[in-house]
């Protein structure tokens, strides 16, 4: 083989690699003080591309070409911070007391804000940026072509990472932020003004951002699809090299573009997967990333959650209510109308059963839908391959998700935190790759269809009452596992795990059986859910669905059992009636997002349940 | 307390309905139902839309349908997914009581829809989505497709590329339905019509993923003479501008998809890749009377230009038209039976809904791309009409499914 190419090759991943880490380093120092995950940072880049191509246009005709473009550049990137400083402002720090995951809703409204408000400023067209004046042509390395603009990139990376070094040894404030990152609690007992320091952060990590976003418009057009492209990996990066360590997360996207460079000689097709192979494989070998340490922090958000107490005289009344509604609901309404109620029965239970494993388990899953989708694929292949008819295909869907939460969650338990709900992620995304990739199997991208429920169960409203009495029997099921010792157990291993271990609980095995317990209901979601659709594809598989899973949880109120319920319907319900309304549905529904957030700070379930508390006290 | 909650429960059951009621019916109009991924497509989406309006409107002061019923079309964004979109299909089929649909952009979407459309009985005409499946392996009597599908366009390149003596060629797609059908369509007619040729290197990037560097210097290894492409919008642009600048298209047979669409070339500017071989759409240097015609309503209209999107949602509602004349009923298997085999006249000629698979004869452009002042445009381009790249019937009853 030719030496000369295969530097060539590496020189084309040393770029990738820097724009890799420009991104994740923002942040991984967000994340590492604050423990934001901030969904928002996509939001952000694309933000830096859009800013930095309008100054462009401006400032090169005012300044000159080369002035103009290289001046442009960190003002966008400043001009990106100034609007994370915003969103801390007005937003964050409105909610820090919430339970940690509460900030992650809060910044996936901004997502959709931010996706609306750039294709109505700029159009939803590509915007082609300028090429960067004094890099627009190539040199010749080994008989090679290169871009110099490339090398520009290269050049970047390990500048940013220099400059940050020196800001975070050599001065009072980097030493500040090194110190949050390690112990916040500490840092705030010891007087310093965390606001500031949140606020100051929360710039650098959007400037940071905007700065990639910017330095990407010589290569890549300005378009609204950018956020969403780069987010995924971005976070990938931040754990594979240890979340809060700039260091690693350098490493992290060496090793991933590099691999991906020279990956697609052998396996063009390894793009889809590959990042999360790798997130995989490092996490199960080193659960805390290449340079992370161990989480010293043991808060998780739990800290005002009472015990579980059986339901009250009034609050029997009002579920046996709840219930003679639901029964009642196909005399009184039409078809569309079962539709979606069915299809809140079917999300309710989903994220029933997310909460089943992040409330009583404390552990944050970001790939739920792994298990959904498996659910819906087991039931669907039956049909699609076998000719089976819905009655025996759909005993399948509890099976295959249930084997698979088995098999994913025995390496899931041995993480904690964050890293753990990468991991799920990691495992969702290979699910959702082979499902997407094995195309004569589970017809690729295009799905199956067909997928119809049997003769018998066809009326829209038999098929309502089936799904009514299958979610209603899995939520009253996990509702009971809650209760019974079993719960209560993986709750004490929630709250602390040292004394759980010492009274002589396994932990480890309460929670993977607690996980495959989670995914088995949430498979059976999946299969209510293929048979209401009569089709399934990879995207009932994809990050959108694991993150719709845990808005609905949030929403409700992750430390009360109705939350997941209340937060299902309230979620599925706004985006139904919201989508006809207008064009701008997801800016509206991102708006709703946020107003529900700051209002309700417990969840809408936690809102309605201090409220209830307070009645029957006063009373 | 039994007669609290008895009552808080019939209020409920009461909100409940009245949220849900249905809104009152026209009686002299015929409802159609439409849905489309305007929200995470919005490029493709505003042209699309404004094309069928505007048909819409000219049909409704032309005098309507069927005699005089003016047509009514209800829109909805379809969410982007396929859970949704049958969602919003099945509200726009129960609650609104439409009497067909019509729309989609995405080919998952538009076979889930397609799909729905064949279990309720409800004719559905798809308007962007490519994948073959729609009209053959997966195709149902009810599901009709407006634009010409993978294989047809990859058939009008390989063909144009016919005399460019290229042997080996690499293939550039993302890896998704789209580009994978393209790339095994590429495959399998590129020895059939191009003796001798093979494909000698295959890159599959992510969609919006690309890798330009690695992808552009993975082909230049294998020295093809020739490249076939499918990537398009961002993608595509990484892809130019790496690519150029590393000397990939020199000397090259380029062929691609789509990249001659005003969506495409337009933003593009004078970074446009001359030389290539494409389909689109070159709207400006079109001039049949029907098309100027076209052109000069919509510029008056919107004062914009129209893009390949326009055209083809401008030609739906003249098929609706056509069909329901034809049908005289809006029983759907009356629609159905009109539209098999209709001929419509279009802006760009007529075309033929072919009764064996349901797939419009709308051809595309095939051309070469020039840049001219500061901007990319085709070339000795020329119309290759659809009929002629179609699947033959044997293909056809090969693989779909009877009706």
């Amino acid at each position: 083989m030719d030496p000369a190419f295969f530097f060539i090759q590496f020189l084309s991943g040393l770029a990738s690699a820097s724009n890799l880490f420009l991104i994740a380093c923002g942040l991984t120092i967000i994340f590492g003080v604050t423990r934001i995950v901030n969904f928002a940072h996509g939001s952000f880049y694309m933000l830096g591309a859009y800013f930095a191509y309008t100054l462009t246009q401006q400032m090169m005709a005012l300044l000159g070409d080369a002035l103009g473009f290289w001046l442009a550049l960190p003002i966008a990137a400043v001009a990106v911070g100034l609007c994370a400083v915003v969103m801390e402002l007005i937003l964050l720090r409105r909610i820090y007391r919430s339970h940690e995951l509460f900030q992650l809703l809060a910044t996936f409204g901004v997502v959709l804000i931010v996706q609306d408000l750039v294709q109505e400023v700029w159009g939803p067209e590509e915007l082609f940026g300028p090429r960067a004046p004094g890099f627009t042509s190539f040199v010749v390395i080994f008989g090679f072509r290169f871009p110099e603009y490339q090398l520009v990139l290269i050049a970047a990376g390990p500048l940013v990472l220099g400059a940050l070094w020196l800001l975070f040894n050599r001065t009072r404030w980097g030493t500040l932020v090194r110190a949050a990152t390690q112990d916040r609690e500490m840092v705030g007992a010891l007087g310093v003004n965390q606001a500031r320091l949140f606020t100051g952060v929360l710039f650098l990590g959007g400037f940071l951002a905007g700065l990639a976003g910017a330095l990407q418009l010589p290569v890549e057009p300005a378009n609204p699809f950018m956020d969403v492209n780069i987010i995924a990996e971005a976070f990938v990066v931040t754990v594979i090299g240890g979340m809060g360590n700039v260091l690693g997360a350098f490493l992290a996207a060496l090793i991933i573009a590099q691999l991906q460079a020279f990956g697609i000689l052998v396996f063009p097709e390894i793009t889809l997967v590959l990042p999360f192979l790798v997130m995989a494989l490092v996490l199960v070998v080193r659960p805390w990333g290449l340079l992370g340490k161990p989480e010293t922090s043991t808060s998780h958000g739990f800290a005002g959650d009472r015990p579980l107490r059986p339901l009250s005289r009034t609050q029997q009344a009002l579920v046996a209510a709840l219930i003679a509604v639901l029964l009642l609901l196909p005399l009184v309404v039409g078809e569309y109308s079962q539709k979606l109620a069915l299809e809140v029965f079917i999300y309710a239970l989903f994220a029933f059963s997310l909460n089943f494993i992040m409330g009583a388990g404390g552990m944050v899953s970001f790939g739920h839908a792994a298990y959904f989708g498996l659910g819906g694929y087991g039931a669907a292949l039956l049909v699609h391959h076998l000719g089976l008819n819905m009655e025996l295909a759909i005993l399948a869907a509890p099976i295959a998700a249930g084997l698979g939460a088995l098999l994913f969650g025995w390496f899931v338990v041995r993480l904690s935190g964050v890293y753990l709900a990468m991991l799920t992620l990691a495992f969702a995304q290979i699910v959702w790759s082979t499902a997407f990739q094995w195309v004569e199997l589970t017809g690729g991208d295009n799905g199956l269809i067909g997928i119809w429920p049997s003769q018998w169960a066809s009326d829209r409203t038999v098929y309502y009452y089936l799904t009514l009495l299958v979610c209603g029997a899995a939520i009253a099921f996990l509702w009971r596992a809650s209760h019974a010792p079993f719960g209560y157990t993986l709750r004490a291993g929630r709250d602390s795990t040292v004394r759980a271990d010492a009274i002589g609980i396994d932990l480890k095995r309460h929670q993977w059986l607690a996980f495959a317990l989670a995914g088995t209901c949430a498979g059976i979601a999946g299969g209510m859910f293929v048979f209401s659709k009569g089709n399934i594809d990879p995207g009932s598989l994809a990050i959108p669905t694991s993150v719709d899973a845990l808005v609905m949880v949030l929403l409700g109120g992750i430390q009360t059992l109705t939350g997941p319920l209340v937060g299902g319907a309230v979620f599925h319900l706004l985006e139904a009636y919201i989508l006809p309304l207008t064009d701008y549905w997801r800016a509206f529904l991102g708006a709703v997002i946020l107003v529900l957030v700051i209002a309700f700070p417990m969840g809408l379930a936690g809102f309605l349940r201090d409220r209830l508390t307070r009645e029957e006290s006063a009373s | 307390m039994l007669r609290r909650t008895f009552l808080a429960a019939a209020a409920a059951v009461a909100l409940a309905a009245m949220a849900f009621t249905p809104g009152a019916q026209a009686q002299d109009s015929v409802k159609v139902g439409e849905l489309f991924s305007y929200a995470r497509i919005a490029a493709f989406a505003e042209p699309y839309r404004k094309g069928w309006q505007l048909a819409v409107e000219e049909i409704n002061a032309a005098g309507g349908v069927m005699g005089g019923k003016t047509l009514e079309v209800i829109s909805r964004d379809d969410g982007g997914t396929t859970a949704d979109a049958v969602r919003v299909a099945d509200e726009l089929v129960t609650n609104e009581g439409v009497d067909f649909l019509f729309g989609t952009f995405f080919s998952n979407i538009g076979l889930a829809v397609g799909d729905y459309a064949k279990q309720k009985q409800i004719l559905f005409i798809a308007a962007e989505p490519l994948t073959d499946a729609l009209t053959m392996a997966q195709g149902n009597r009810y599901t009709f497709r407006m634009r010409p599908n993978t294989y047809m366009q990859t058939k009008m390149l390989v063909e144009a590329a016919r005399d460019s003596g290229a042997k080996t060629w690499a293939i550039v797609a993302p890896n998704y339905e789209y580009g994978q059908s393209a790339a095994e369509n590429f495959k399998k007619l590129l020895p059939e019509i191009i003796p001798g040729a093979e494909v000698v290197e295959e890159q599959y990037p992510a969609l919006g993923k690309i890798d330009a560097g690695a992808t552009a210097q993975a082909i230049l290894r294998t020295n093809p003479d020739g490249i076939f492409n499918a990537t398009f919008a961002g993608d595509l642009a990484k892809f130019v501008r790496e690519g150029q600048l590393r000397g990939l298209f020199e000397g090259r047979t380029v062929l691609s998809l789509l990249t001659g669409e005003p969506e495409y070339l337009a933003p593009m500017g004078a970074e446009a890749p001359e030389g290539w071989i494409v389909t689109g759409y070159p709207w400006e240097q079109i001039d049949t009377p029907e098309h100027t015609a076209f052109v000069e309503a919509y510029q008056a209209t919107y004062d914009d230009y129209p893009r390949l999107a326009s055209l083809l949602g401008y030609m739906i509602p003249y098929t609706i038209k056509a069909m329901l004349d034809e049908a005289d009923s809006t029983d759907t298997e009356a629609m159905v039976d009109a539209l098999k085999g209709l001929e419509v006249d279009t802006p760009i000629g007529p075309i033929t809904m072919r009764a064996i698979d349901n797939q419009a004869t709308a051809g595309a452009f095939v051309g070469t791309i020039a840049v001219e002042d500061g901007q990319g445009k085709m070339v000795d381009w020329h119309y290759a009409d659809g009929a002629d790249y179609a699947h033959s019937e044997e293909e056809v009853k090969a693989v779909r499914p009877g009706e």
